[in-house]
């Protein structure tokens, strides 16, 4: 078996159409009787099951982190734990006698339990979200990934939901916004990036941030417009000045807007647009080959 | 009074509303803590005065002369990122999480660490006050450090210049740099807009406000996409207590402000949708 085709749908800016884009395709290659999972990455508000109501759930499992639980018996306030947390996690003070772990800032990386030769240290199980899958078909799913609330990290359960996925010939990642870790852990285990914009200001420079992000990883990209129409053309010029490629432009359409609303997929209504996101799979396959030979 | 608007899902309108609080003001202190996307100094192109290279973490990096390749790091790191590939052990830098560990259980000595240095901070002046704002580098973590920086220096210029409001542009989302625009605030505002997905992270994000015990309210924007699932939003808001201190239609007029580089209330104030937003500015401030 060939190695599976990993493509992640991104954007820096928030809210351009991520979510729209990748359910849409998804379900247009499900229906087609592609071997496909879609990972939603945005684990901190996921929002592809909204869409994809008819996917049975199969599994849920817990993502959890190890985090130090302390015993003040047996410590001696040495204070080597929070020497070595380097991030802030645990509050020590010599005089008088202090020491907590701030459990929501710990990142779980066990170097507090290494640090301390007292045996004062032991860890417990810090649930950091769930990833579920849901069977659209016998050969397609949709695994979703879901922080907690409140946690501050959804870094450990997007690699959790993507680890799942494993298996599948082609998997596509719903990306969370930005380009922090979230962004990064999601994008690292694509081999082909499609980042959704708009044609305003505020999507171009986020655009510019996203790209200059993915160069610095060396991964390949393209990307899609969405709403155009709507804002400006220096977008446009941007892209052939930096030759970069165009995937598909999507009108601004408020009839999209009221369908996506009620989440409904275009996909299922519409045979215009069943045949647009075919035309965008085959784009892609081909900018992918390009990209990997 | 600091006053956060966050949104929870992305591309609700939370930063031209912000800008158009912003510019509603004679003289306010405006922190874009959107610092993965900051796009209001697009808009106000602030006179900076001010540039800050902000710490955001730290990154393992194998000093290969001193390394032996025991793989005694690859034990003990909790992030898949060292491995050993012929014999010699790399970082997959990507999955650096900065802790230092392997580092500290070197038998070599072979593990530098060096700062992640390339993010900035940057405050100046623009024609309603001040204004603060962070960019995070392309490669660099710890979004909520630097959104805590960000909005330090906003207290601080707020103190030193006695302006009296702070308005707080915040990330989507609900992780590490949403808390940290949001805690210890004084009020919040969420912008959602009448989708399925704008009401199921509504949801989320009003979990997290009520969590930090913070007083918050609701703007519905582009309340017209959807007039059903904007008085479901209503509703919700209503069972839960929470006051919609605003109802805005779509306006395409809102993205021609943004194009010529204008808040919406400065650049239509007569327009139905400016009057709306200030009636919400007078609710709130």
């Amino acid at each position: 078996m060939t190695n599976p085709m990993k493509i992640a749908i991104a954007s820096g800016k928030g809210g351009t159409g991520k979510t729209f884009i990748s359910t849409n395709l998804f379900n247009l290659l499900q229906k087609k009787g592609l071997n496909v999972a879609l990972v939603d990455c945005d684990a901190e508000e996921p929002n592809c099951r909204l869409f994809l109501t008819e996917g049975k759930l199969e599994a849920t499992h817990e993502v959890n982190q190890k985090i130090p639980e302390l015993d003040l018996s047996k410590c001696t306030y040495c204070g080597k734990c929070a020497e070595y947390c380097n991030y802030n996690a645990i509050f020590f003070l010599k005089e008088p006698k202090i020491v907590n772990v701030l459990e929501e800032i710990c990142h779980g990386c066990g170097a507090c339990s290494v640090a301390c030769d007292y045996g004062a240290i032991s860890e417990k199980d810090d649930l950091l979200g769930h990833v579920s899958k849901f069977a659209l078909s016998p050969k397609s799913a949709l695994i979703e990934s879901r922080t907690k609330v409140g946690v501050y990290s959804s870094v450990n359960v997007i690699k959790a939901a993507i680890k799942e996925a494993a298996g599948f010939d082609l998997v596509l990642f719903d990306a969370p916004p930005g380009i922090g870790c979230p962004f990064i852990q999601t994008v690292a285990q694509a081999d082909y990036v499609v980042l959704v914009t708009e044609p305003t200001p505020y999507g171009l420079s986020d655009l510019k941030q996203s790209i200059e992000t993915l160069k610095g990883m060396n991964k390949s990209y393209g990307v899609i417009i969405n709403k155009a129409g709507l804002g400006n053309e220096e977008i446009y010029d941007y892209l052939q000045k930096e030759n970069i490629p165009l995937l598909m432009s999507v009108p601004f359409d408020k009839n999209i807007a009221v369908s996506y609303s009620k989440g409904k997929l275009l996909t299922n209504r519409d045979s215009g647009w069943e045949e647009k996101f075919s035309v965008l799979f085959n784009t892609i396959k081909e900018e992918y080959g390009n990209s990997n030979n | 009074m600091e006053i956060a608007i966050i949104s929870g899902k992305g591309g609700t309108g939370k930063s031209s509303i912000s800008a158009a609080f912003a510019t509603l003001q004679k003289e306010v202190v405006l922190a874009d803590c959107d610092v993965d996307a900051a796009n209001l100094y697009l808009l106000f192109k602030p006179v900076c005065d001010e540039e800050h290279a902000i710490i955001t973490g730290q990154k393992a990096v194998i000093n290969q002369d001193k390394c032996i390749a025991c793989g005694l790091c690859i034990d003990y790191c909790r992030f898949d990122a060292i491995v050993k590939e012929d014999n010699r052990v790399n970082i997959v830098e990507t999955f650096c999480d900065g802790c230092l560990l392997c580092s500290r259980v070197c038998p070599q000595e072979a593990i530098d660490i060096i700062d992640e240095d390339k993010s900035r901070m940057y405050a100046g002046r623009f024609k309603n006050g001040r204004m603060v704002y962070g960019r995070l580098a392309p490669g660099e973590e710890n979004t909520g450090k630097l959104v805590s920086k960000v909005r330090d220096k906003a207290k601080q210029i707020a103190k030193e210049s006695g302006i009296k409001d702070i308005i707080i542009d915040g990330p989507p989302g609900i992780g590490c740099s949403a808390i940290s625009s949001i805690t210890g605030v004084d009020a919040v505002v969420v912008v959602t807009e009448p989708t399925l997905s704008g009401l199921h992270d509504l949801k989320r994000t009003l979990e997290i406000t009520a969590g930090f015990n913070l007083k918050t309210s609701v703007i519905i924007n582009k309340c017209d996409i959807n007039e059903e699932m904007s008085s479901k939003i209503e509703e919700y808001c209503a069972q839960n207590n929470i006051e919609v201190v605003g109802k805005y239609p779509f306006d395409p007029l809102v993205v021609r402000a943004m194009v010529n580089c204008r808040s919406i209330t400065d650049f239509a104030p007569d327009a139905e949708i400016s009057k709306l937003i200030k009636q919400s500015y007078q609710k709130l401030f």
